[in-house]
């Protein structure tokens, strides 16, 4: 019988299926930030239990930190978070990239940095986008922190089997297209809750073509569209983004591993429940008018109308989205002006995101009135991108340069929207407040960002250069 | 946890969809290490005003007659987004302990098991009739019971639900899920050394 990948990686991480109850799933890599895990530690404490696999924990401080002056959190509460993170994985010998440390940074950026993730695991987080990890033909999901005091305890999970939906992208991509674009034109399509109790799987010619870093921003965005997690089927440019890495596979083990992660891919023919099919020719730069991610529409379109959607919900979800954006039906995308600009989190704060921002916005000059800021995902993408001088490049054109952490993208750390600023963000969410109480996002790509930076407002930029 | 058996209490209407864990908790009262307290900061961004203190008399939960409610009925898609289990955390702390929809996020529904909460699902027929009686008669009392999965109301709706076995179970009997695992603690053993050779690059010194 054929099996898609989903199936495969369920297989060999099941535990046990006892009669009664619930089957248990081998958890093979924790991923763990200071936001959703001091709860979990303290119901160990409490019930004197102890962390049983201690090596598959990579923790991280990304949530709090503060991207100007990152050791003075002047946020007390913050502050003890942070410091309950470093204590807590003190006392149980967690390797934790902390605030002292080169490697720090967004958790679901510093995780394919070190190798930590590979394909044919199951990997959970006490985060949502650690859907992120799909890229690599791991299944990869968030949870919440009463699962993350039971993989501690157990390092299993109480799972129950999903539906498995297929997602073919087949063509070539647009010049300026990216994987941004590719995530937004498919949650347009399915909707947020389109894909509630599946896992995606991500294929096609469009796909297959897409870095690693590109598939990372498209597994990123699966939990958008509502899916348990989102897959990518590894190949060579998987193996090629995985070898030498800190705990990749080394000697005789490399070539084991290649045989046991082919093994992993969906067999030919293998059954999904659902497929749906776009072409990549068709998909142009993406722009979010709404508070919901599947609020989106290409750059050359207008802002839908109520009576635009025949569903009631949709309609109303619109009338509400229409009043909270302050925008008006009809209106041009590009006629949208924006406050902010945003490049960066653990959708679009990688190395190749700032170079495609810094492609655009060199030379240029950042619009007046408009704040524009440059986050990178971790030190290592700093560091690389001083290295290739982005840095000089952002900050000729007006931007400000940063110190890594997840900032405005959940606007916990002080960067934050004010009361009615408008954004045009590289992040993952548009809900309402997300960016701040009041504040209106627009998610964008890396460079469709940095071209409103320069101009002011949205532009296509593939007539804009 | 507190077991959930049969309750007949206040249901509150929010007729609003996609209602994400950002709105159920901002991100700024995530900051705190503990479980509790969380039911003060509920919906804040929709139930007080500009001054962070005043209710906002517009939002729905602030109504008079909602007030004490134990059962939340609100539109599709409902705790999208954030993983964040502050979200039932605040919805149990404030109160709540049912919520009924037409559909979950998944891990949102999820976390609600872990925290003594019931997540309900309907079709969007017998949502639009339990948004109904309640908007024609605010403060009206459901009945909620787990062991015979029944919704009933004073208008005489009788609604049948699914729940996972196991879920109800664990619901009912207030279990703790580690607990429940650990008793399968030999399979999880003879899991890993069977992995550590299976791949053994994933295992430190294996």
């Amino acid at each position: 019988m054929t099996k898609t990948m989903y199936e495969k990686i369920w297989d060999a991480n099941l535990v046990h299926e006892p009669e009664s109850g619930s089957p248990l799933l081998f958890v093979d890599r924790h991923l763990m930030h200071e936001v959703t895990s001091p709860q979990a530690f303290e119901g160990l404490r409490l019930e004197n239990r102890k962390v049983r696999n201690v090596h598959s924990i990579l923790g991280t401080i990304d949530h709090c930190v503060p991207t100007k002056d990152r050791h003075n959190i002047v946020d007390a509460i913050a502050k003890k978070q942070v410091e309950t993170m470093t204590s807590n994985c003190d006392e149980n010998d967690i390797n934790l990239f902390g605030m002292d440390s080169d490697q720090n940074g967004v958790i679901h950026i510093i995780v394919p940095e070190h190798g930590f993730v590979h394909p044919g695991m199951v990997v959970c987080c006490g985060d949502s986008h650690t859907a992120t990890h799909g890229a690599f033909g791991a299944l990869a999901f968030g949870i919440g922190t009463s699962e993350v005091e039971h993989i501690m305890a157990t390092q299993t999970l109480q799972q129950k089997k999903a539906k498995t939906m297929l997602v073919k992208v087949e063509g070539k991509l647009p010049e300026y297209s990216t994987a941004k674009d590719i995530a937004l034109a498919i949650i347009g399509v399915t909707g947020t809750a389109g894909g509630t109790g599946f896992v995606m799987e991500f294929a096609g010619s469009a796909i297959t073509d897409l870095s690693m870093e590109a598939r990372m921003t498209l597994c990123n965005m699966a939990i958008e569209a509502g899916a348990r997690a989102g897959l990518v089927a590894p190949d060579q440019v998987t193996y090629d983004y995985l070898e030498g890495r800190e705990f990749s596979p080394k000697g005789d083990h490399w070539a084991q591993a290649i045989t046991y992660w082919e093994s992993m891919k969906s067999d030919e023919g293998a059954v999904f429940d659902e497929t749906i099919t776009l072409r990549a020719e068709d998909i142009a730069p993406q722009v979010s008018w709404g508070t919901s991610p599947e609020q989106v529409i290409s750059v050359t379109g207008t802002v839908p109308a109520p009576s635009d959607f025949t569903n009631e919900v949709k309609a109303q979800a619109c009338t509400n989205a229409l009043k909270y954006m302050d925008i008006k039906a009809g209106q041009k995308i590009t006629d949208i002006h924006i406050d902010i600009v945003f490049v960066g989190s653990c959708t679009n704060g990688r190395i190749e995101d700032f170079r495609a921002t810094a492609d655009i916005i060199k030379g240029k000059k950042v619009a007046e009135g408009v704040q524009a800021i440059a986050v990178p995902g971790s030190f290592p993408v700093k560091v690389q991108a001083e290295k290739e001088g982005l840095d000089k490049i952002f900050l000729d054109a007006g931007w400000e340069w940063r110190d890594p952490g997840c900032s405005m993208c959940l606007a916990m750390n002080g960067d934050e929207l004010k009361d009615g600023q408008r954004s045009a963000s590289t992040s993952n969410r548009n809900f309402e407040g997300r960016q701040g109480k009041g504040g209106r996002t627009h998610l964008v790509s890396p460079a469709m960002a940095g071209a409103a930076s320069i101009a002011g407002h949205f532009v296509d930029i593939r007539d804009w250069k | 946890m507190q077991p959930y058996i049969k309750h007949t209490s206040i249901a509150a209407l929010m007729d609003r969809s996609n209602v994400d864990t950002d709105q159920i908790i901002p991100k700024n009262f995530m900051k705190k290490v503990e479980r509790t307290g969380f039911g003060i900061n509920l919906f804040h961004n929709w139930r007080f005003l500009a001054d962070n203190i005043t209710p906002n008399p517009a939002f729905e939960l602030n109504k008079p007659a909602f007030q004490g409610a134990k059962i939340l009925v609100a539109g599709e898609n409902f705790g999208c987004g954030s993983s964040r289990e502050h979200a039932p955390w605040a919805i149990a702390d404030y109160g709540f302990n049912t919520i009924i929809s037409t559909s979950f996020a998944d891990i949102f529904h999820s976390n609600c098991f872990k925290n003594s909460i019931l997540p309900i699902v309907v079709t969007a027929e017998q949502l639009a009739s339990l948004m109904a009686e309640i908007a024609a008669n605010e403060g009206v009392e459901f009945t909620i019971d787990l062991p015979e999965q029944k919704v009933t109301t004073p208008g005489g709706i009788v609604i049948n639900f699914d729940v996972d076995a196991f879920r109800k179970e664990s619901l009912i009997d207030g279990l703790d899920d580690i607990a429940w695992t650990l008793k399968h603690v030999d399979k999880i053993t003879a899991y890993e050394e069977a992995n550590k050779k299976k791949l053994p690059w994933l295992w430190p010194n294996a």
